[in-house]
């Protein structure tokens, strides 16, 4: 499954990094402690955070996530949006909080 | 071949600066990814810790054919205990530091899982110097 089809399928805003759309997803992390997810994200994996800062991009850069979902409609900072674009790293947006969007994607992943 | 960076204490916005540049390095050399990996989670977490817990600091990388050797030395108050700093959840960070999810304790247990070589002097009231060193065909 690519990052397009997980924006459809669950409704998610795109904010910035639409030239990482096609990137391929193996998994997702949740968390909000950013050494957490250094030390146990894997690469390509969509991250679910409520973070909106500008270490959430350096992280997920050095880490090759697949994507970066902010829930809870948080908004992400204007770095964020920048380097989510310098990186291709898509950075999406959704309503839902981390527990609701972490379930749906991973009954999307594992059917 | 030897690299050189600054790193600003309290400067978040510029965190993983080194990090990211070493990376791309390490890309060009056609170092394994999962060696990079490894390299780049020790050396953010070294570079963060400046960051969150020191005024400045400054890191060498120093590259060769077989290993790279990392060393982030820094000005700041030092750290006491440093086998209780190692302990994971242990923190002294701040609550604005924490508000942005760090603080969580992981950062030099990530490191020492991450390196083939991590060694940490400190003088309290002076600063700290942690060396990382990691093998390319480990
Ligand atoms: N360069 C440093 N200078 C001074 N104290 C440090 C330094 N590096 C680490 N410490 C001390 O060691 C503690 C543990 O560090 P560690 O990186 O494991 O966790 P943290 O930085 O508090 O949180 P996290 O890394 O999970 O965001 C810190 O809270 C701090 O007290
Ligand atoms: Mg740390």
């Amino acid at each position: 499954m690519k990052v397009c089809d997980i924006i459809e399928k669950l409704g998610l805003t795109v904010f910035s990094g639409e030239q990482g759309l096609d990137r391929e997803i193996t998994g997702g992390y949740t968390s909000d402690l950013l050494s957490d997810v250094m030390g146990n994200s894997e690469e390509g994996q969509v991250w679910i955070t409520l973070q909106t800062h500008k270490n959430v991009m350096a992280v997920a850069s050095l880490k090759d996530v697949a994507a970066i979902i902010i829930v809870k409609g948080f908004q992400p900072e204007e770095g964020t949006i920048n380097q989510s674009n310098d990186e291709d790293i898509p950075l999406l947006g959704t309503d839902m909080e981390a527990f609701e969007v972490s379930g749906r994607l991973y009954e999307l992943l594992n059917n | 071949m030897e690299f050189k960076y600054d790193v600003e204490g309290g400067n978040f916005a510029k965190a993983g600066h080194a990090a990211s540049a070493v990376k791309k390095v390490l890309k060009q050399l056609n170092v394994n990814p999962k060696v990079i990996k490894r390299v780049v989670v020790a050396l953010y977490e070294g570079e963060v810790n400046v960051v969150a817990h020191a005024f400045k600091g400054r890191i060498i990388a120093d590259i060769d054919p077989s290993r790279i050797y990392i060393k982030i030395e820094d000005q700041g108050p030092g750290i006491p205990d440093i086998d209780l700093a190692m302990q994971v959840g242990y923190s002294t960070a701040s609550s604005k530091v924490r508000e942005m999810g760090f603080g969580a304790g992981m950062g030099l247990p990530n490191m020492k899982k991450n390196a083939d070589k991590l060694q940490i002097s400190s003088n309290v009231g002076k600063g700290t110097v942690v060396e990382l060193t990691t093998y390319f065909n480990s």
